[in-house]
C-alpha cells in the first residue's frame, strides 16, 4: 500500500534518499595514527596530521580499506578496483586542513542494494548508489560562550564510510527500515558499531514531494539526524512543510536544513555565502587506491553470514516463523545466542522461549543480551527438559524465573526443587483414582453431562501431584477413567 | 693550510678524521663568517649556540672513533623544513613564532648523520619565487657582484638564503627545495652545485608544502662530490610520506669518477630559446664540447612540449598551493588578526600574513579549480603534463642524460625583472619541464660571464638515476675547473 | 579571458583573503596577464590523453591499524593563538 499524504489539492507522494555516515570500526584514524575512539579529553587524540599542521601528510589505514570493501560486499555492491581520493575545499574551524580528504568521481564502492523488511511482511529492495571513504571533521562547541566557539579536533580525521542510497524510499517506515537494516549489516560485518547516540552513524535525509506520477520535486537535505525515530519524524514534518509551501503557491528552495529534536521540526541553516564551490581535485599527497580482485576475494572469504541470509536459513532449514526469524537476526549477538541455544534442541521452541520469555525478561530488567543471567546453553537445556518430558511447560516457566534470578542451570534447579515431572502412568493413575474417589458427586454430575467439570478434575490431580504430573497423561487417564 | 671555510665537505671529513682540526674549530669559523656577513640576510633564525654544542659532541665522537658519516659539517637549513622546537616560518609573517612540535624527515636524517645546522635559511615566501625578494623577512643578497657595479644582485629563488650561504662560505652545504627550479636556479645564480632529485626520492614529511606533486628536497654544495654525500643522507623511503618511493638509496659517490665514455648526452633543441643570454648559449655549447672531449656521445633530441611547461606549471602549482595554504587561518598556529566574526578573522589574518606573490598564486589557483573552469585549466594542464612526461620517456630511449642551460640569464639586480609577474616566471623556463615530469635535475657552475657572474648548466637524468647525473657532473666539473669565488666571501679582507 | 573586479571579489572570498578596492584593480590586471599566459595551453592537442596527477609509479602504501600518535594535547595546543581548557578558541561561528 503506497504511503500518501493528503494535501488540499490531492494526494502527495514522498521521495526519500538517505546519506548515511558510518564511522569505520578501527583503532586509528583514516590517514593518521591517532586513536579513533569516542569520548576522550579534548584534543588528546590528535596527531599533527589531524591538526593540519605545516608539512603534515596523510597515510592511509589498511583496515579502513578492508572494512569499506567488506561493507560494499555486504551491500551486494560493485567494488571498484581503482578509486581516487579528492580534496573537498572549504573553510571551517573544525576542518583544520581547510579541506576534507574524500572521494568524489571515483569512489571505492559502486552500485549495490539493501532489502528492507516492512511491517506488513513485504520485502522491498532499496538501491545503493555508492560508498566512499572520507575524513570526519572535528567538533565545535558554540554554546559555551557568547562570542567564542571552542574547537576539539579529536574527531578530525576519523574514518567515515559515506553510504548514499538511491531515492527509492517512499515513506518514513521505509526510511526507518533502511537505516535499521543498514545498521544490522555493518554491525554483523564488524565494520561499524552503529552507535547512533555516540554519533558513529549519522543520517542526512533528502526529502522531496510530488503528485503521484509527476516529475521529481526539489529536495531539501536535513543534516545529521541521529536516530531512526528522528529520521521518521523529520521526514513526516518536512514532507508536510513542503506540501504546505507548494499548495500555498510557493516554491521549494533547495537548501540544507536541521532537525530540531525537541520541537520535531526542521529549520533552514542560515549560511552567509552562496552555494559552496568545493573545487574538488585529486589529492596530490596520495596515489590512486588499488584493490585487486584477489584482495577482494580474500576479504569475501572472511564475511560472516549476513542477516537476510541467516533469516532465510532459519525459516527454511529450522522451520522458524518469519516473525521469530526477523526478531532473531535483528542483532548479530542475538542470532548467535539463538544458534548456540538451539544446538541439539527444538529450534522453534528455543526461538519461542528466546523471543518471548528471555527478551521480555531482559527488557524488564533493563539488561542487554550480553549481560543475560541465562546463558545460551542453559536456555537450550531448559527447552531440552521440556522436549524430553522431564518437566511440563508450566513448570518450565518457574524454572526459567529461577534461572534468571540466580543464573543456575535448569538441571540443577529441577533437582534442588524436585520439580521433575511425573510421567509414571501407574503413579498418576493412583492419583486420578484418589481424586475420583474423593469426589463422587462431581463424577456423577460429569457423567450426567456437565463437561466443564473435566477441568476441575485435571486441576485436582495436578494439585495432588504438586503440579508435577504430566498434563498429557493426566488428561488421557481421566478421560479413560471417566468413560468407564 | 686551506682556510676552514674554504674546505669541501669531503675535505673537512678527511681532515677531521685525521685530527688536523676539530669540529668546534670548523663550526666557529663558519659562525664568525655568518656573523660578519649578516648583511646578506641569509638566515631568518640563527642557531649558533646549539651549533656550538653539537660541534663539541661531534668532537667527542671523533675522539672515541665513533664519528657519524657527516659529523661536524656545518650546513644551512632552508626555513621550509620543520625543525622541532626551532622557529619555522617558510619566510612568511603568517608563521612568525611558529615552533613545530615535530621534525621533518630530511632534516632529521641529516641530523642523525651528524651535520650541524647553523640556522634556518631565508627563502621566497612559501617557496614561491625565483629571486628571494618575496620573503617576509627581507631580501637575500647574492654574494656575487657585477664587475665594477655595486648593485645588489638576487641570489635566485626560492632557496636564495641556502644558496647564498654556501656560495659565501658561511656553510659547507645547505638544504633546499625545488618545485619549479628553486634549487637549480639559485645554484646557477650563486655559482654552486645543487640537485633536485627524482620526485619521491626524498621525503616531504615535515616540509611546508607548496605544490605537493612537484616539491622535492635536495642539497646545495660547492661541488658534485659534496652534493652526492649530502643527498645520500637526505634520501630514502619514508612511510610517513605516501608519495615517497620505496627504492634503495645507492652510495652516490661510488660511481662518481667512472667518467663519461660510452654515455649518451642528449641536447634538446627546444631549450634553444630566443631571448636567452648569448653567453649562456655559448656556455652550453662549451659544455657539450667538454663532454665530447671526455668521450661521451652527443645526441640531438627533441622534447616537443617544452614550450608549454611554464603554462602547465602555473596552473598546477598555484592550484595545489591554494589548497595547501588553506590551513593558514589563524586558528591553531601562526599569526591571527582578529575580526568582527570568524570569516572576518580569516580574511584579515590571511591578508596580513601572506605577501603579494603568495596571494597572487592562491587566487589564480582558486580560480583554475573553481566551478566551470576545472576542465578548461586544471584538467587541461594535467593532460599536457602527461605529454611533457612522455617527451622525457621518449628522449631517454636515445640518451642517458640531457644537457641544458639552467637559467636564461645570470643573476640580475634586485628591482630588475619585477614589474610583471609573468616576466619573473620566465626565469624558470629551463628548470620547470624536469619538475613537471618528476625527473632529477642538477645545476653546476661552468664559467663566468663577461660581467664576472657565474654561469652554469643543467643535467637532467632518468628517474632514480642520480648516479649517472653525478658521474657526468663530475666530468664536467673537472673539465670546467671553476675556481672563481664571489666578492662577498667570508674570511676575505673587507 | 580577463578577470574582472567582480571575479576577483568572488575568488578572494573563496580564498578567505581580504582585498581592498585598489588591490582589486591591480589584481585584476596581474591575474589577467597570468591567465593570458596559461591560455596558451589551448594550442596543445590533448585528445585521448589521460590527465596525470602523480609522476609516482607505485602502489599506495597502506599502514597497519595501530595507534601510533596522539596523547600530545600540550604539543597540539602549543602554537595556538588562543586556547582554553584543552580547546582551540575562535570567534563565534554564525550558524
Amino acid at each position: 500500500m503506497t504511503y500518501l499524504l493528503k494535501g488540499e489539492t490531492g494526494d502527495w507522494e514522498v521521495v526519500i534518499g538517505l546519506e548515511v555516515h558510518a564511522q569505520v570500526l578501527t583503532n586509528s584514524k583514516l590517514f593518521s595514527g591517532a586513536s579513533a575512539a569516542f569520548g576522550a579529553a579534548p584534543n588528546s587524540q590528535v596527531s599533527p596530521v589531524d591538526a593540519g599542521m605545516p608539512g603534515m601528510l596523510p597515510v592511509i589505514n589498511k583496515e579502513c580499506v578492508t572494512k569499506a570493501v567488506l561493507t560494499g560486499l555486504g551491500l551486494n555492491a560493485k567494488i571498484n578496483n581503482v578509486s581516487v581520493f579528492e580534496r573537498k575545499n572549504y573553510f571551517y574551524p573544525d576542518l583544520p586542513q581547510g579541506y576534507q580528504i574524500s572521494q568524489y568521481q571515483h569512489p571505492i564502492v559502486g552500485n549495490g542494494e539493501i532489502e528492507i523488511d516492512l511491517a506488513d511482511g513485504t520485502v522491498k529492495k532499496i538501491g545503493v548508489e555508492r560508498l566512499h571513504l572520507e575524513q570526519d571533521a572535528g567538533k565545535s562547541l558554540h554554546d559555551q560562550h557568547p562570542q567564542k566557539s571552542f574547537v576539539d579536533l579529536n574527531r578530525s580525521g576519523n574514518p567515515l564510510m559515506e553510504i548514499v542510497s538511491k531515492p527509492d524510499m517512499r515513506s518514513p517506515e521505509e526510511a526507518g527500515a533502511y537505516v535499521t537494516k543498514l545498521r544490522a549489516i555493518v554491525r554483523y560485518l564488524g565494520t561499524c558499531d552503529g552507535n547512533m547516540d555516540e554519533g558513529s552513524m549519522r543520517c542526512d535525509v533528502n526529502v522531496s514531494v510530488r503528485k503521484p506520477g509527476a516529475e521529481l520535486g526539489t529536495r531539501c537535505e536535513i543534516k545529521n539526524v541521529n536516530s531512526v525515530r528522528f529520521v521518521q519524524q523529520a521526514i513526516e514534518y518536512e514532507a508536510r512543510r513542503q506540501i504546505e509551501v507548494i499548495e500555498g503557491g510557493g516554491k521549494i528552495v533547495q537548501e540544507t536544513r536541521l532537525f530540531d529534536t525537541k520541537q520535531g521540526t526542521t529549520r533552514s541553516m542560515r549560511s552567509k555565502e552562496d552555494a559552496h564551490d568545493y573545487r574538488y581535485f585529486p589529492d596530490p599527497d596520495l596515489l590512486p587506491l588499488v584493490v585487486n580482485d584477489n584482495t577482494i576475494a580474500e576479504i569475501k572469504k572472511t564475511m560472516p553470514e549476513l542477516p537476510d541470509a541467516k533469516k532465510h536459513r532459519f525459516i527454511k532449514d529450522l522451520g522458524l516463523s518469519v516473525q521469530d526469524a526477523s526478531v532473531l537476526v535483528q542483532e548479530r549477538d542475538r542470532a548467535i545466542f539463538f544458534e548456540k541455544a538451539a544446538q541439539g534442541h527444538d529450534a522453534k521452541l528455543v526461538a519461542n522461549w528466546l523471543t518471548t520469555e528471555l527478551l521480555g525478561a531482559l527488557n524488564k530488567a533493563e539488561k542487554e543480551l550480553k549481560d543475560s543471567p541465562i546463558k545460551a546453553a542453559d536456555l537450550g537445556a531448559l527447552v531440552g527438559l521440556i522436549s524430553d518430558n522431564t518437566i511440563s511447560g508450566r513448570i518450565a516457566k518457574e524454572v526459567f524465573a529461577e534461572m534468571f534470578a540466580t543464573g543456575k542451570s535448569p538441571g540443577m534447579i529441577v533437582e534442588e526443587k524436585g520439580l521433575k515431572q511425573v510421567t509414571d502412568t501407574g503413579a498418576i493413575e493412583k492419583v486420578v483414582a484418589e481424586v475420583l474417589a474423593e469426589n463422587p458427586d462431581k463424577v456423577a454430575e460429569f457423567k450426567g453431562g456437565k463437561d466443564k467439570l473435566f477441568g476441575f478434575f485435571v486441576g485436582a490431580v495436578m494439585k495432588k501431584s504438586g503440579g508435577k504430573a504430566n498434563p498429557g497423561i493426566v488428561n488421557d487417564l481421566l478421560k479413560k477413567k471417566l468413560e468407564q | 693550510m686551506t682556510k676552514l671555510t674554504d674546505l669541501t665537505i669531503a675535505g673537512a671529513l678527511d681532515g677531521l678524521r685525521k685530527k688536523e682540526f676539530t669540529a668546534v674549530e670548523i663550526v666557529d669559523a663558519h659562525i664568525k663568517g655568518a656573523e660578519a656577513a649578516r648583511h646578506l640576510n641569509c638566515f631568518i633564525t640563527e642557531t649558533f649556540d646549539s651549533a656550538r654544542e653539537q660541534a663539541k659532541a661531534a668532537d667527542e665522537r671523533y675522539a672515541k672513533g665513533v664519528a657519524l658519516p657527516l659529523d661536524g659539517i656545518p650546513i644551512a637549513m632552508k626555513d621550509l623544513f620543520c625543525t622541532e622546537g626551532v622557529q619555522t616560518t617558510a619566510a612568511s609573517r603568517i608563521l612568525e613564532g611558529f615552533k613545530p612540535p615535530y621534525e621533518s624527515t630530511v632534516s632529521g636524517n641529516l641530523k642523525k648523520d651528524g651535520t650541524i645546522s647553523l640556522g634556518k635559511a631565508n627563502l621566497d615566501e612559501f617557496a614561491m619565487g625565483s629571486s628571494n625578494t618575496t620573503s617576509g623577512y627581507g631580501n637575500v643578497i647574492n654574494p656575487w657582484k657585477r664587475k665594477g657595479d655595486n648593485k645588489d644582485l638576487v641570489p635566485g629563488g626560492s632557496s636564495g638564503g641556502s644558496a647564498a650561504a654556501v656560495s659565501a662560505r658561511m656553510a659547507m652545504g645547505a638544504t633546499g627545495t625545488d618545485t619549479g627550479g628553486s634549487i637549480r636556479q639559485p645554484a646557477a645564480f650563486c655559482g654552486i652545485a645543487g640537485i633536485k632529485p627524482t620526485y619521491g626520492r626524498c621525503s616531504r614529511f615535515g616540509i611546508v608544502a607548496f605544490a605537493s606533486s612537484l616539491d622535492q628536497a635536495g642539497p646545495f654544495a660547492r661541488n658534485t662530490e659534496d652534493c652526492a654525500l649530502l643527498l645520500k643522507s637526505m634520501a630514502g623511503w619514508d612511510p610517513k610520506d605516501s608519495t615517497s618511493v620505496n627504492t634503495p638509496v645507492p652510495d652516490y659517490t661510488a660511481q662518481l669518477n667512472a667518467g663519461v665514455k660510452g654515455l649518451k648526452i642528449g641536447v634538446p633543441k627546444e631549450y634553444r630559446v630566443e631571448g636567452t643570454n648569448p653567453e649562456i648559449i655559448a656556455m652550453w655549447d662549451k659544455g657539450v664540447q667538454m663532454l665530447k672531449d671526455a668521450g661521451a656521445e652527443i645526441v640531438n633530441v627533441s622534447l616537443p612540449h617544452t614550450a608549454y611547461a611554464l603554462q602547465t606549471y602555473y596552473v598546477i602549482a598555484p592550484a595545489e598551493c591554494s589548497s595547501n595554504l588553506a590551513r593558514y587561518d589563524g586558528v591553531r598556529f601562526g599569526k591571527r588578526v582578529e575580526g568582527d566574526n570568524l570569516i572576518d578573522t580569516y580574511e584579515n589574518t590571511r591578508a596580513a600574513g601572506f605577501g603579494k606573490e603568495v596571494r597572487r598564486r592562491i587566487l589564480i589557483g582558486t580560480y583554475v579549480l573553481s566551478a566551470g573552469y576545472y576542465d578548461a585549466y586544471y584538467n587541461k594542464a594535467r593532460k599536457v603534463r602527461k605529454l611533457i612526461w612522455q617527451d622525457f620517456v621518449e628522449a631517454y630511449k636515445k640518451c642517458d642524460v640531457l644537457l641544458t642551460p639552467t637559467a636564461p640569464t645570470p643573476a640580475f639586480a634586485i628591482g630588475e625583472n619585477t614589474q610583471d609577474p609573468v616576466t619573473m616566471y620566465l626565469n624558470d623556463i629551463f628548470t620547470i619541464p624536469a619538475s613537471m615530469a618528476g625527473m632529477p635535475g642538477m645545476a653546476l657552475p661552468i664559467g663566468l660571464s663577461n660581467d664576472g657572474l657565474p654561469l652554469g648548466l643543467q643535467l637532467i637524468g632518468k628517474p632514480f638515476d642520480e648516479e649517472t647525473i653525478f658521474r657526468v657532473a663530475q666530468s664536467l666539473e673537472k673539465a670546467a675547473a671553476f675556481t672563481a669565488v664571489p666578492q662577498n666571501i667570508v674570511g676575505k679582507a673587507a | 579571458m580577463s578577470i574582472d573586479k567582480n571575479t576577483v571579489t568572488k575568488i578572494a572570498r573563496l580564498a578567505r583573503i581580504k582585498v581592498t578596492e585598489d588591490e582589486k584593480e591591480v589584481l585584476s590586471r596581474e591575474l589577467g596577464s597570468i591567465l593570458k599566459m596559461i591560455e596558451e595551453l589551448d594550442r596543445v592537442n590533448t585528445d585521448g590523453v589521460e590527465p596525470m596527477t602523480s609522476v609516482v609509479q607505485m602502489q599506495l602504501f597502506e599502514r597497519e591499524d595501530v595507534i601510533t600518535d596522539g596523547e600530545i594535547q600540550e604539543k597540539i595546543l602549543s602554537n595556538a593563538p588562543e586556547a582554553t581548557a584543552g580547546f582551540f578558541v575562535v570567534p563565534k561561528v554564525v550558524e
